[in-house]
């Protein structure tokens, strides 16, 4: 990378410290509202050594990416389906927006009720946060794929299976990975909501644990920062994955 | 190949439908060129898609050897006005892509692709992708495509209008070459009267909508034909005569 461009994001970083540090100092919170920065990453550095938050983040990081593969076929299948079919559209969106339109953390005590188990319960709540972006990402993708090259497929007779995985999957791509950027942020939310609702394990209920019976409000912190890295990074390797199958078109 | 008595009309979303061929009828022999030359909206295109098994007449037949085309057929190889190249492969993939369709295992696939980016030409560009290409190239690697499958019968559907003139005239002489070495049947659909006199030995002129055939002109100029050996005269006559029957009923 050069150094151009390395350096507004390093820039950034030092003045969004920078802020933070002044602000503990200029309004004189006790660490126990807002730690300084340094604290933080003491307690972070901390954390991660002591394997406090190592089993939490092993948890949430399985249900992110459990929830998000799952989400994400669900999301592509469907999708097709809503482009290829106005029946489909008609008789399906309805309920598609109504699902979307009611949050999640509403929805998270009734899955809680219906799926006992933590860990699939949590999955679920991923997987449906994940579904509707995907959904909607495909849809859109696969009518938008050039006619002249579906006609293309038809004069070389390819089959629906041919024509879905030669034409109509890599045209609708762009697309669909866009999607697939917005679902893996909304994945890491899914899990958080998930394991609030539940309280057994997870980062969602280390935040819980730290500003509760801890009382540990650098602990918290860090933690929020570990939710944070692992969504840039999921978001990264997404954006990875779309430069390598998209780039060079 | 025998077309007979092909009708094709369109639903339009206001008003009836509009009758874009009605009644055509046109016989093409093996290794024949016929061009296909009308005014806007006289369906040349709608003809080509129904010859190539892509629109189903609604009325009327096609045949190819004696067999009715009543969809995509493998002796047909078509080449758009645009390449419709798949812009995430490479052009080797894309000349094979009809290969890998019909179920070639990949080293025969490769042979082919080897022969037919050396038939047009594009034997250094293997590995690019289509965005490097020229428009000239691009519609190079189009043409290879459509002969992949080594089809009898060749469709072009104004294939060069995209190009500048320059390129267009050097690829009405790479075309004859490739037909002389290939000996495909080609049937071209073109806007312009020197280049259908140039390709064809018979231009077959549409009427505007409905479209219909309304006169049948044989090109008696020699072969092989090259740009700067083209018989002047015969040809300004035999544009003459398309010129007359392209008139008939057309306000302008």
């Amino acid at each position: 990378m050069k150094l151009q461009s390395v350096l507004p994001v390093g820039l950034a970083v030092l003045v969004f410290f920078g802020v933070w540090k002044l602000v503990t100092i200029v309004s004189g919170f006790p660490p126990y509202i807002l730690p300084p920065p340094e604290t933080v990453a003491n307690r972070f550095v901390e954390a991660w050594v002591d394997g406090v938050i190592t089993p939490h983040a092993a948890a949430t990081l399985r249900e992110v990416v459990v929830g998000f593969a799952v989400g994400a076929a669900f999301g592509v299948a469907v999708g097709y389906l809503l482009a290829r079919s106005r029946l489909a559209e008609r008789v399906l969106s309805p309920y598609l927006v109504a699902a979307q339109a009611t949050p999640i953390l509403a929805l998270a005590p009734l899955l809680a009720l219906w799926f006992p188990d933590g860990l699939t319960g949590t999955i679920v709540i991923c997987v449906l946060i994940v579904f509707f972006p995907v959904a909607v990402a495909t849809m859109v993708g696969i009518r938008s794929v050039d006619a002249g090259l579906l006609e293309l497929g038809r004069s070389l007779r390819a089959t629906p299976r041919q024509m879905f995985f030669t034409l109509e999957i890599p045209a609708a791509l762009p697309s669909i990975l866009g999607g697939m950027r917005v679902g893996v942020t909304l994945a890491v939310v899914g899990a958080i909501v998930g394991e609030w609702a539940y309280n057994d394990r997870g980062l969602g209920v280390l935040v819980n644990l730290a500003r509760g019976s801890l009382f540990d409000t650098p602990l918290m912190f860090a933690t929020l920062v570990t939710i944070a890295l692992m969504g840039v990074a999921l978001y990264a390797l997404v954006v990875l994955a779309e430069r390598r199958l998209v780039g060079a078109r | 190949m025998a077309v007979r008595d092909v009708a094709v009309s369109f639903a339009r979303p206001e008003g009836g439908p509009v009758t874009a061929l009605d009644g055509v009828d046109l016989d093409v022999a093996p290794g024949e060129v016929v061009a296909l030359i009308g005014p806007n909206g006289s369906g040349k295109s709608t003809l080509l898609r129904v010859v190539a098994g892509l629109l189903r007449p609604d009325r009327g037949s096609v045949a190819l050897d004696g067999r009715a085309v009543t969809r995509p057929d493998p002796g047909i190889g078509l080449v758009f006005q645009e390449p419709r190249l798949l812009p995430w492969r490479s052009v080797a993939s894309n000349v094979g892509y009809p290969l890998e369709i019909a179920g070639w295992p990949p080293g025969r696939r490769q042979q082919r692709v080897t022969e037919l980016l050396d038939l047009v030409g594009l034997e250094g560009a293997a590995a690019l992708r289509p965005r490097e290409l020229s428009g000239g190239m691009r519609q190079r690697a189009a043409i290879a495509r459509a002969l992949a499958l080594e089809p009898s019968v060749l469709l072009l559907d104004e294939p060069f209008s995209a190009l500048d003139a320059l390129t267009r005239e050097r690829f009405n002489v790479e075309l004859l070459e490739l037909w002389s070495r290939t000996g495909t049947t080609i049937l071209v659909v073109t806007h312009s009267i020197p280049e259908a006199i140039f390709l064809a030995d018979r231009v077959v002129v549409l009427s505007p909508r409905p479209g219909r055939v309304i006169a049948e002109i044989d090109v008696t100029i020699a072969r092989p034909r090259s740009l700067d050996t083209l018989d002047e005269a015969a040809v300004s006559a035999t544009a003459r005569r398309i010129r007359s029957h392209l008139g008939e009923g057309t306000e302008q």
